[in-house]
């Protein structure tokens, strides 16, 4: 374990040494921008209106007491979508999408020789192939999961309007009243460490395949499974230090 | 020139390389053959920085490219091209990119010098007008001489090939190995390459060092190994009736 810790450690430190060109880079940067950012808003849009809506019709299911005004589901609602629901539940989806083509794409790369070939050149391959990613996970992530929020809430209203459970004033009311800007910061710091923990641990485990399909496959799946864990575990680690 | 010196190379408890010293002369087709597991691959790795020998010395025109580190390393790795042996094209470039690649990062060219530069290269391996074509739409002989182009792209001083003739026809084998063999006198460029192919023993072979337990076993020219007395050579070599029976006419 502590060998594993140390090879991901050094590779961050040699993906974030200083590009042999900076406009080849950049140009990286941005393919991966795209490919994370708008290929991922699809799935994202998806399931956070559907969590946005499912969240909103428990919570009425659950507060159906003449003694809680209806509109604490729009407030309770809009707290989880944006404490838990958008980040967490996004970047497990992310982990899904986007860690595992970083880890078979990488991994490829590898068992066909392509990070040799790199290497061979004089370009520093970690710099080239994990960088861009990097950075793309760190900065399209916060902006997914702003658009997941926006969504989800969006869902509640929807969930309100089609199953009247609550009225839709009712849940405007509440996802308006005693907003705190802290549940959002919160919600950004998360996005922005699980983007970087999707992407490096997903690069780390492709970087070092070996072998053939079965290993890159494996190497995917492990990227997958390792983000996850970590997700969680750094979403605790946030919470308790932040709120 | 390069020279190693004294190459051994462990995994684990296996150690595939027992100390193998040579030269390979520049305008020279160097071929290191062996049979399967006897280290070649893993010596041309050595050489080129993918392997980091457990003991020995890498020379490239007496510069120690074994003591460098990463940074020194890069103005040598700019003179070096490489052609692997599934060509290893970047899935996601057309050939155009692929060639331009390096001069990309490594050069201060316009992008119409780059260009020119990527045209003349696939003009001299054969695949004008093929600029847009990503590598899964080429045919093995056409990733080969893509992987040659890309190679060549920078003006390398030193050319190393894995397998030249692994999956191909003979035919276009052979026109691999005379597209190699010309770029060589051509350019003057110090050439090493790994094989087995037989035909591009016999006819490319300037100069050939023969490998067998992680051990250099003979080393010689393509004129000299029909005389070769050494067992493992002759064993190795003229294993099929073909070639023994060619043998027996000399």
């Amino acid at each position: 374990m502590f060998t594993s810790l140390g090879r991901y450690i050094l590779l961050l430190q040699l993906s974030f040494r200083k590009p042999e060109k900076f406009k080849v880079y950049w140009a990286e940067v941005m393919r991966e921008m795209v490919s994370v950012g708008i290929g991922s808003l699809g799935i994202i849009s998806i399931i956070s209106l559907f969590i946005g809506a499912a969240t909103t019709i428990q919570v009425a299911f659950q507060l159906s007491s003449p003694l809680v005004p209806r509109s604490i589901a729009g407030s309770i609602a809009r707290d989880s979508t944006i404490l838990e629901f958008s980040p967490t539940i996004s970047s497990l989806v992310l982990a899904g999408r986007v860690g595992s083509s970083i880890a078979s794409q990488i991994g490829t790369m590898r068992v066909t020789e392509q990070i040799d070939a790199l290497e061979i050149m004089g370009v520093n391959a970690p710099g080239y192939l994990i960088a861009p990613k990097i950075i793309a996970g760190i900065t399209m992530v916060p902006l997914l999961v702003i658009a997941s929020i926006t969504l989800g809430i969006t869902g509640g209203w929807l969930a309100c309007v089609l199953s009247g459970d609550v009225s839709p004033s009712d849940y405007i009311a509440g996802v308006q009243g005693d907003f705190n800007g802290l549940t959002v910061r919160v919600a950004l710091v998360k996005a922005a460490v699980f983007g970087f923990i999707i992407a490096s641990i997903c690069a780390y485990q492709g970087f070092y395949t070996s072998g053939g399909a079965l290993e890159v496959g494996q190497s995917a799946t492990k990227g997958v499974v390792y983000s996850c864990v970590m997700i969680l575990f750094a979403d605790l680690v946030i919470t308790r230090l932040m709120l | 020139m390069i020279e190693v010196k004294d190459i051994h190379k462990t995994f684990g408890d296996n150690e595939v390389l027992k100390g193998i010293s040579a030269k390979f002369s520049p305008g020279k087709n160097n071929l290191i053959i062996g049979g399967s597991g006897s280290g070649k691959t893993t010596l041309l790795k050595c050489i080129v920085g993918l392997h980091a020998p457990t003991k020995g010395e890498v020379f490239f025109d007496d510069q120690n490219f074994t003591e460098m580190d990463f940074t020194q390393r890069v103005p040598i790795r700019t003179e070096i091209g490489m052609l692997f042996q599934n060509s290893a094209l970047f899935d996601s470039m057309t050939v155009e990119e692929n060639i331009m690649f390096p001069l990309n990062l490594f050069t201060q060219q316009s992008k119409a010098e780059k260009l020119d530069r990527a045209n003349f290269c696939l003009q001299r391996v054969n695949l004008e007008g093929k600029n847009k074509l990503y590598p899964s739409e080429l045919s093995g002989g056409m990733k080969k001489r893509v992987g040659i182009a890309r190679a060549i792209s920078m003006q390398p001083k030193y050319l190393f090939v894995d397998e030249p003739n692994s999956g191909l026809d003979p035919k276009t084998s052979i026109l691999i190995d005379e597209l190699i063999n010309e770029l060589t006198q051509e350019y003057k460029i110090t050439t090493v390459i790994v094989t087995h192919d037989m035909n591009s023993v016999m006819g490319i072979g300037d100069h050939i060092v023969f490998l067998h337990n992680g051990q250099k076993w003979w080393e010689g020219t393509n004129h000299e190994i029909a005389k070769t007395d050494n067992k493992e050579l002759n064993e190795f070599v003229f294993a099929s009736k073909f070639m023994q029976a060619a043998k027996d006419k000399l």
